[in-house]
């Protein structure tokens, strides 16, 4: 025998069903009156500093339904490329920018919409640069365990090469699954394939 | 950060790897919705980078003084659901043991009869017009958390001809990275729908099952009133950035 480690086993994760509305956006769900306000709605506010975009899309299944029940998270670098966390040990980020969204897909189309901004370039550990990118995390009905990925820009061509993450990915036919499609005006598609020839990419993060 | 050698956990660290073999693969296809919604291919894996280490806070000042009673956030003035009154309880810890401050839990269920208040929900049990069926809560300083709800029924769901879900709270977690986000469910001791249940049975190991069964905890009852349940929740771990190379300003 030896020593043990003493570690706890993290909490294994549960489907959030069909009804994540009821506690993740109650008002949506309509359940009005215990919150004022569903959380993660609004990210940005008129001192919010940064280019204003919209990232919209939905979220795909096998048969090429877009799923009506999913739940979409997002959490991103502010304008500079600070984190507004206490966990960030960088500097101090934009006070004015909370960083995390959360949006239901539409119980009928299924599209999701953030309003927020581009974020800035964050480093990677060993000190390379990563392109600008937003964190997504998906769950539903039917998925077993949240879903991550991350969205990349189309016009950041020359960053996304050098993208530590986009450059190590062994089959490059899969990247694109990770870099929204620009529609004009700050206006960001990205939609997320969950199998299929275009199954987005997804991470073990 | 500084050159210099800290004994305290860096903020910095990233988390430990997620035991994949723990948690339910994606595809288990006697839970039908997954099989459509499963991703194929392998996931990249990805070391948490500031993105990853990273995560959003939320303020004990957003909270409404009934956020986390059930029992009156939706009832109307001096009425009550009907149901099995309950309290719930625990500790929101990491893997090394250490109760996680701040952290944001959002739970919800069913009402006593096994009936949510959603509008895609159409199972015949009725509604209960005091019982809305969500809550939140942030966690002390020593991760301690409490709600008071009452419990929920058991009810039956299109998978099989017969499946029904045992009685069950839907919890979401939030830690202090991005990547210890969690959603889960907690089941109640003693009910024999856990065993049957499609859902349950996509985690693979019977041990890691029973770590979402909250034990009726007599101790922490409150007499004449109300039966608790003790349910810990536990996020990733963080580990040390000691001896990890870094360059300036990172
Ligand atoms: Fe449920």
């Amino acid at each position: 025998m030896v020593q043990s480690l003493g570690l706890l086993k993290e909490t294994p994760s549960q489907t959030a069903g069909p009804y994540v509305h009821i506690g993740c956006v109650p008002n949506f769900s309509g359940i009005e009156g215990v919150y004022p306000e569903d959380l993660g709605r609004g990210m940005v506010n008129a001192r919010t500093r940064g280019e204003r975009i919209t990232v919209t899309g939905r979220v795909i299944d096998g048969t090429g339904t877009p799923l009506r029940d999913v739940l979409v998270e997002i959490w991103q670098a502010d304008a500079m490329g600070l984190y507004n966390s206490p966990m960030e040990t960088r500097g101090q980020a934009d006070p004015e920018f909370t960083g995390w969204g959360r949006c239901p897909g539409d119980m009928t189309s299924g599209e999701f919409r953030f309003e927020t901004i581009k974020p800035g370039a964050v480093p990677y550990p060993d000190g390379r640069i990563q392109a600008p990118h937003i964190t997504f995390w998906i769950v539903a009905r039917g998925i077993n365990i949240g879903l991550h990925t991350r969205m990349y820009f189309p016009d950041e061509e020359a960053a996304n090469a050098a993208d530590p993450l986009l450059s190590r990915i062994e089959h490059k036919i899969r990247v694109p699954t990770l870099i929204a499609k620009s529609s004009g005006g700050g206006a960001y598609v990205f939609d997320i394939h969950l199998q299929g020839d275009n199954e987005t990419i997804f991470l073990d993060i | 950060m500084p050159e210099s050698i800290r004994n305290d956990q860096s903020p910095a660290g990233a988390n430990f790897p997620r035991d994949r073999s723990w948690h339910p693969p994606a595809f288990t296809p006697w839970y039908k919705t997954s099989v459509p919604r499963s991703p194929k291919q392998a996931l990249i894996s990805l070391d948490g980078t500031v993105s990853e280490i990273t995560g959003p806070v939320f303020g004990h000042n957003m909270l409404g003084e009934l956020d986390n009673d059930l029992v009156r956030n939706f009832a109307k003035p001096g009425e009550s659901p009907i149901g099995q009154r309950i309290i719930v309880h625990g500790r929101v810890l990491d893997e090394n043991g250490r109760g996680v401050a701040g952290a944001l839990v959002e739970f919800w269920q069913a009402n006593a009869g096994g009936r949510y208040r959603h509008k895609k929900e159409t199972y015949l049990a009725p509604l209960d017009p005091n019982f809305g069926g969500c809550g939140r809560t942030i966690t002390a300083e020593d991760g301690f958390y409490s709600f008071r709800t009452i419990k929920p029924g058991p009810y039956p769901w299109p998978n099989g001809v017969n499946d029904w879900r045992p009685a069950h709270i839907h919890f979401s977690v939030f830690g202090h990275s991005f990547s210890q986000r969690l959603i889960t469910q907690m089941y109640f001791e003693g009910d024999p729908l856990i065993w049957q249940c499609p859902i349950v049975k996509t985690i693979p190991s019977r041990e890691a099952i029973e770590s979402l069964i909250a034990p009726l905890d007599m101790a922490n009852t409150i007499p004449m009133d109300a039966r608790a349940y003790k349910f810990d929740i536990v996020l990733r771990g963080r580990r040390s950035t000691l001896f990890e190379n870094r360059m300036e300003g990172n």
